[in-house]
């Protein structure tokens, strides 16, 4: 593993690629990830947006929060378009019709755009091997049309489609679809999981995702104010909530390695995480027990430690 | 010099892409139309087209990546038929809003249901209006000329717009036949050797693409996009009118036959215009005023050139292979008629559709339908129906 290129806040470039006056909410999670990522990505950067609430937020006609390059196409290519730009750069460069310089491929998605609708067009460009980060912006539901559950929307989590009900009464039933796992699976050459309460930690796999030769995925998650119902300024509390409690597991694979790199020494119990957010208020203690041993459970295999209380 | 070879229609598009010189090739199989992009594939493994070719997993994923190449500078090829244009749809739309000058063969493919691999142009027909420039080719010869001529209208810093070759799947694309090829240098005289992207994306110049746009502003960008293809005719013209020059080929956007003192004609797009034109001389033989107009610009439509044409005769049978569905017969008549109907003296306007899901129209169909069409041109009225032809139902 090569040295982190970022060690404290202060090498964090002032740059700003990302600028201010975008219609984001107050406290939103992803914007914190995309300034941050983009940071570590510089000026020489091409960006493809899925659409989602950053593309919408960030491009309202004629106005642009973008500093650099920005391209968005549809929901579901992001992955392909940048595929495409990929080659592009790579045979003009070739021919020697633009200049030698390193041009970064980013793509920002949500998880919808990622886990399900942009799910085969990401699957086939990590298969092809294309040199660009791909970057899913994790806030579990579609929260642009307005809070719907998305494959990556966790079991107990209250959505507008997924409403707890008396046939239903945990709201969404379902398991979140392990994204990371997934990607790494294709045996690219870096997936990370990150989060935005570790913005060095972001940023600095955000880095080497770029430098490595060949796909990279960035899972970051992003808590949204309005859709998990936290007031916008506990988002990075509730950020940081989710690693300490083992909800969110940050990790890297590289070249099939897996390091956790932000590792709690004490974990909390879920139920501190899941009290602060409205998404969780209608689940019962069974459902908290139930969340509590899955979390358990995948956090003996990541090798975290047990739970707080039980030690 | 050029030399006079035989060739697979489907290969010819290849080999015109290859003097091309494109840069990014991003396509996925689908019967009738993958020789182009083996032998695409081949001509890139073998290095004598240096290009980077996208094994894609899909044609939703084919298109956006032509649209990410082309907006990133490259010269861009991809080829699709029936189900593949369909998935595409969405991506058509996008690639002509955004103005990106790429260039699709689309080998013309029956829709589903049912599994059809054969040849008509529902597939084309769906998506007509989704702002690309559409042209149809009837042999190997205007598949070569026009994907070459293709790159540069599309290119033209007037234009920047994509192009469609269409060409009907099997009835042309898997025919062997002559073509008088050109060689590289030939080419290059006619088509600069490297795109020269005015608007790309570049970290030198970062610029905003795709963005939301409200009520406030899309009806502008939508007319935006209907002028620029409206005003790409012009420069389809001019191109064709230089290729003309240089070559000895001259296009024009209809292609008549004996309608000089044609009391009516058939109109089609495409293949079938051969055995048209068959039929045709069988008919003047049994002399008969008739003639036939093949529709090579179909998008931009040649407005004036179909008017100016079509109210010289009485009747005019327009032969679609595809369904405009719901009653109103085939969608090129539904566009012939559309045009016609202010003219004083504007002919009746017959629907035929026949060749669908690769059946053929036979000099025996298109003596039928000659047949209907001069006795209204003789009656001067008509109480002609959709008339769909060879159903044995």
């Amino acid at each position: 593993m090569s040295a982190q290129a970022f060690r404290s806040i202060k090498d964090i470039p002032l740059e700003e690629y990302f600028t201010p006056g975008h219609r984001a909410c107050q406290g939103c999670g992803e914007t914190i990830a995309v300034r941050h990522i983009l940071k570590a990505a510089g000026p020489d950067v091409i960006v493809v947006n899925a659409t989602g609430c950053l593309e919408v937020i960030s491009s309202p006609y004629p106005y642009t929060a973008w500093a650099v390059p920005w391209y968005h196409v549809a929901f579901e290519n992001a992955a392909a378009v940048a595929s495409g730009i990929e080659a592009a750069l790579k045979v003009l460069t070739r021919k020697n019709l633009i200049s030698g310089k390193k041009i970064h491929v980013v793509c920002f998605a949500g998880d919808g755009g990622t886990a399900d609708i942009g799910f085969q067009a990401l699957s086939g460009a990590l298969e092809r091997g294309h040199d660009f980060l791909y970057v899913c912006l994790d806030n579990e539901a579609y929260m642009n049309t307005g809070i719907q559950r998305s494959s990556s929307t966790p079991y107990g989590a209250w959505t507008t489609t997924s409403p707890p009900g008396k046939v239903k009464p945990a709201g969404q039933m379902t398991y979140k679809k392990d994204l990371p796992s997934i990607f790494a699976a294709h045996g690219i050459p870096y997936v990370a999981t990150a989060t935005v309460a570790y913005p060095l930690d972001l940023i600095n796999k955000a880095k080497k995702g770029l430098e490595v030769e060949g796909p990279a995925y960035l899972h970051v998650y992003t808590p949204c104010s309005p859709g998990w119902r936290i007031p916008s300024e506990k988002v990075v509390q509730v950020s940081r909530l989710g690693v300490q409690t083992g909800m969110f597991l940050i990790y890297e694979v590289e070249n099939g390695q897996l390091r956790l790199t932000v590792k709690p020494s004490r974990r909390k119990p879920v139920t501190e995480y899941l009290k602060m957010q409205g998404r969780f208020r209608h689940l019962s203690d069974e459902d908290v027990e139930r969340i509590q041993r899955l979390v358990d459970e995948r956090c003996a295999k990541f090798g975290l430690p047990p739970l707080e209380a039980s030690t | 010099m050029g030399k006079r070879i035989s060739i697979e229609c489907a290969h010819a598009a290849s080999l015109a892409v290859k003097l091309a010189n494109v840069d990014v090739i991003a396509a996925y199989p689908i019967t009738p139309q993958t020789h182009i992009v083996e032998r695409l594939a081949e001509y890139v493994a073998n290095g004598e087209l240096d290009a980077e070719y996208i094994n894609v997993e899909s044609e939703h994923s084919a298109m956006s990546a032509c649209i990410g190449a082309s907006a990133a500078g490259a010269r861009v090829y991809t080829s699709t038929a029936g189900q593949g244009l369909a998935l595409m749809h969405e991506m058509l739309f996008i690639a002509a809003g955004n103005r990106l000058p790429i260039v699709m063969g689309v080998a013309n493919r029956s829709l589903s249901p049912n599994l059809n691999i054969w040849g008509d142009q529902s597939d084309m027909m769906a998506s007509r209006d989704c702002g690309w420039i559409q042209i149809y080719a009837e042999n190997a010869q205007e598949v070569f000329d026009h994907t070459l001529q293709a790159f540069k209208i599309a290119e033209d810093e007037r234009v920047l717009l994509p192009v469609a070759v269409c060409f009907d799947g099997f009835h042309v694309t898997h025919v062997i036949e002559p073509l008088i090829t050109l060689d590289q240098e030939e080419v290059d005289r006619f088509l600069p050797k490297h795109r020269k992207a005015v608007y790309k994306l570049t970290p030198d110049q970062p610029s905003t693409w795709g963005p939301v746009a409200g009520p406030d502003i899309q009806t502008e960008l939508k007319v935006q996009n209907e002028w620029a293809l409206n005003s790409s005719k012009d420069v389809i013209l001019e191109v064709w009118r230089e290729f003309g020059d240089l070559f000895g080929r001259y296009y024009a956007p209809l292609e008549t036959y004996k309608v000089e003192d044609a009391d009516a004609v058939i109109l089609i797009l495409g293949g079938f215009a051969g055995t048209g034109r068959v039929a045709i001389d069988k008919m003047r033989e049994e002399g008969k005023k008739i003639g036939l107009v093949k529709l090579r610009l179909y998008r931009p439509f040649p407005i004036q050139e179909v008017k100016d044409l079509l109210t010289r005769v009485k009747a005019v049978a327009v032969v679609d292979r595809a369904i405009s569905a719901g009653g109103l017969g085939g969608p090129v008549y539904g566009d012939i008629r559309n045009i016609l109907y202010d003219e004083e003296h504007r002919p009746k306007v017959l629907s035929f559709i026949a060749g669908l899901g690769g059946r053929d129209i036979t000099v025996k169909d298109f003596k039928r339908i000659g047949e209907k069409v001069l006795d209204v041109a003789a009656k001067g009225h008509s109480e002609h129906k959709v008339d769909f032809i060879q159903v044995r139902i």
